[in-house]
């Protein structure tokens, strides 16, 4: 009977997203508004219905592991990494990048603008102790600036840092508040309304590339996850549409994210 | 300032072209609250009366554990919600996570202590009124609650309308077990948060005037079907 | 089947440590007004109630059956209770609680608000009525399904002489149609406008108990000629 029954409820779960994919996605990517653009596409062209789970990076990987979602696109290559190898996730592709930027006080007290490479503007920032807003939160991009500053040798400490645990959005919020300086993601920048008075003054460095992959999640684990849907997602993103539609997607002119995955191999 | 005009700007022009996203979101927040109060009431009212009128061992410790319970934070409510639905969890194979029926459920154990807490003192203090003369009068157990739950139903009242406010503003559980995903759990509050972090006050502020005008009108609307009902009758 | 009489024997109650009543031997029977006479703290509350049957002996034993006769009897508190509800309302309580049908407690409540010249205020709010009107109300209440015994503590001792005036007068009335009254009271003088005989109670004990006349006029006791002249006892 209890059988009968854990049968029937997993034939109605199946019934129920016959055609959609919960996807868990960075607030990065979300912001960025190409989500707008990417997903009516995906539903035209694949008929997959694709829900999308904004949160961090760490929370995203967290649902990966724990089966509640059936992919997951961020953008922080060791923990992807050491996703895929425990197992949870059946391979990461990358899909494209966009970069990183130094956003701080239109009149700029530590000259970053200036600087020569991200680690001389984090160093100018840290030896002037102006105030610096860090995500704090765990997610691609903290992760990412924690290495920029132990890449210079600095550990980041006392009032002038102040790591606020929150999204993107929110730490613009928090920095555009106390005129402050901080490490966004360029296409989180470009859409956010509030920005009072800063001003982009930083950004080309290499170091600060921030390539976005996706991993389906491993039905092996959890046979529950729609995996072939997943598969399916995985070809269209690497395919000539998802290309043509991330390179054309621009704000102010700007062109936000490369494409760049690896011509689809089948499988 | 600048940025509460365009708030209600932003309000007014959701409101009047009736956009059919704000509409979407606007019910979906309503359905879910009121089904979680709906259940939760159903619980919370007989709990709370029973608590006011009955004396067992326990009494004082279920009644500290529910007041404890009312300052429960939601997003610790939510995390274990979340942590029983998930597809690893004890629960996983419902398949309820990131729907609306987890959102009801999150809502159900939020407000349920605070409703039962509030029917309690209400019904206390209602019963301490009432009981030398119903005690006299010599009304059974049944006679007893039915007299105070009709007499007291203005505070009952009160309660569910203290755990509708609770449970519509609520955005911590209900983002970590719904997902604010569109078209399937976004709903106000946390519509609200998303445009908040993509820095759009304008638009976060507009939808945070409907929530509060939606929140205004059912506490209107309760409290004119109350008034109505009370006059002229016996 | 009469609810008298009623025998009370060696009842006494403790709080405590604390003897309040007792040990009591008394047999209520007969027809008319008992007035309940004592100071302050004497234990008249408790010895009305314990007769009702609302207050458990300590040890002792009390004739009547408990919840099976308080049918027939009623107890008006010294602090009157009024339920949240229209005067009608609180008039059709009682009879609600014994099905008694729609036609007959609209006639009775129409009497009884007659008597009790609340006519116009049927449809009030039973808490917006004056503190003279609120004990009238609830001796109209304890009347109305005619009880064979009706119990009055101290019914008029925060009100003013035309209240008072009204209520002696329905008790009067009451009792000539064959009710059975006992009120306690420390006026003295009340005591002797309505009496038809009369107890003293002093430390929980009864000192004495005689037809009026006697009572007020005669007393066996010393106790009772130092209570009437106004000494205070211990």
């Amino acid at each position: 009977m209890k059988l009968l029954l854990a049968i029937f409820l997993s034939c109605c779960a199946t019934l129920a997203q016959a055609d959609a994919l919960k996807l868990a996605v960075t607030t990065s990517f979300q912001n960025s508004g190409l989500a707008e653009v990417l997903l009516p596409a995906i539903a035209e062209d694949t008929g997959i219905d694709v829900q999308l789970l904004v949160v961090g990076t760490g929370q995203a990987l967290r649902l990966g592991e724990a089966g509640d979602v059936d992919a997951i696109l961020v953008h922080s290559k060791a923990a992807e990494d050491a996703f895929v190898a425990a197992g949870y996730g059946t391979g990461r592709t990358e899909i494209m990048y966009n970069d990183f930027v130094l956003i701080g006080p239109e009149d700029d007290p530590a000259d970053i603008s200036a600087a020569d490479t991200a680690g001389a503007a984090l160093r100018a920032i840290a030896e002037l102790q102006a105030p610096f807003v860090s995500r704090g939160d765990d997610s691609g991009t903290h992760r990412k600036e924690v290495s920029l500053w132990s890449g210079i040798g600095i550990d980041p400490g006392g009032d002038w840092y102040r790591p606020v645990g929150a999204g993107m959005g929110a730490a613009l919020n928090t920095a555009s508040g106390m005129g402050a300086y901080i490490l966004a993601d360029r296409a989180s920048w470009l859409n956010f309304a509030n920005k009072g008075d800063l001003a982009l003054l930083f950004s080309g460095d290499p170091v600060l590339f921030n390539q976005y992959a996706y991993i389906p999640v491993s039905p092996e684990r959890h046979p529950s996850v729609a995996h072939d849907l997943a598969l399916q997602l995985k070809g269209w993103l690497t395919g000539p549409r998802a290309q043509e539609l991330i390179d054309g997607y621009t704000i102010d002119g700007q062109q936000l994210f490369t494409f760049n995955a690896a011509p689809a191999a089948p499988g | 300032m600048g940025d509460i005009w365009a708030g209600i700007a932003a309000a007014f022009r959701l409101i009047i072209t009736a956009d059919a996203d704000l509409v979407e979101i606007s019910l979906r927040s309503l359905q879910v609250t009121l089904s979680a109060l709906v259940i939760a009431c159903a619980i919370a009212l007989p709990l709370g009366t029973f608590l006011a009128i009955q004396r067992f061992r326990y009494r004082r410790t279920v009644i500290a554990v529910l007041n404890a319970l009312m300052g429960l934070p939601p997003v610790v409510v939510g995390l274990i919600v979340y942590i029983l639905l998930s597809r690893s969890g004890p629960f996983g194979v419902l398949g309820l996570l990131f729907t609306p029926t987890a959102m009801i459920i999150a809502q159900v154990i939020i407000i349920t202590p605070l409703i039962a807490s509030v029917t309690h003192q209400a019904m206390r203090d209602l019963w301490a009124e009432y009981h030398d003369l119903l005690i006299s009068l010599n009304t059974g157990k049944l006679q007893r609650v039915g007299t105070l739950i009709l007499d007291g139903r203005r505070s009952l009242l009160t309660a569910a309308l203290a755990g509708f406010g609770r449970a519509i503003g609520e955005v911590g559980a209900i983002m970590i077990v719904g997902g604010n995903i569109e078209h399937q759990t976004r709903v106000l509050t946390t519509a609200i948060a998303l445009e908040t972090g993509r820095g759009d006050f304008a638009l976060a502020l507009g939808l945070g005037f409907v929530l509060i005008a939606l929140a205004l009108a059912v506490n209107l609307a309760t409290h004119y079907l109350g008034r109505t009902e009370s006059e002229g009758r016996w | 089947m009469s609810v008298l009489p009623i025998t009370l024997r060696d009842a006494c109650v403790r709080r405590g440590g604390h003897v309040i009543l007792g040990p009591v031997s008394l047999t209520l029977a007969g027809r008319g007004l008992t007035v309940l006479m004592g100071p302050n703290g004497a234990g008249k509350t408790t010895l009305l109630k314990v007769l009702h049957g609302i207050v458990r002996l300590s040890a002792g034993t009390v004739s009547h059956d408990g919840d099976d006769a308080r049918g027939a009897q009623a107890f008006v508190f010294q602090t009157p209770i009024v339920l949240r509800r229209s005067v009608a309302a609180n008039l059709a309580y009682p009879l609600k609680l014994q099905r008694r049908s729609r036609a007959e407690r609209a006639e009775r409540i129409r009497d009884w608000a007659a008597r009790i010249r609340l006519e116009d205020h049927l449809d009030q709010p039973a808490g917006r009525l004056s503190g003279g009107e609120r004990q009238k109300l609830a001796i109209a209440r304890a009347m109305i399904r005619d009880p064979e015994l009706v119990f009055l503590d101290e019914p008029t001792s925060n009100l003013d002489g035309r209240s008072t005036r009204e209520i002696e007068d329905l008790l009067k009335a009451a009792r000539d149609a064959g009710t059975r009254i006992v009120m306690s009271t420390h006026d003295i003088a009340q005591g002797r406008r309505l009496a038809d005989d009369a107890w003293l109670l002093v430390n929980g004990q009864i000192r004495e108990t005689a037809p009026a006349p006697q009572f007020f006029d005669q007393p066996a006791q010393p106790e009772t000629r130092a209570y009437l002249r106004g000494d205070i006892l211990e």
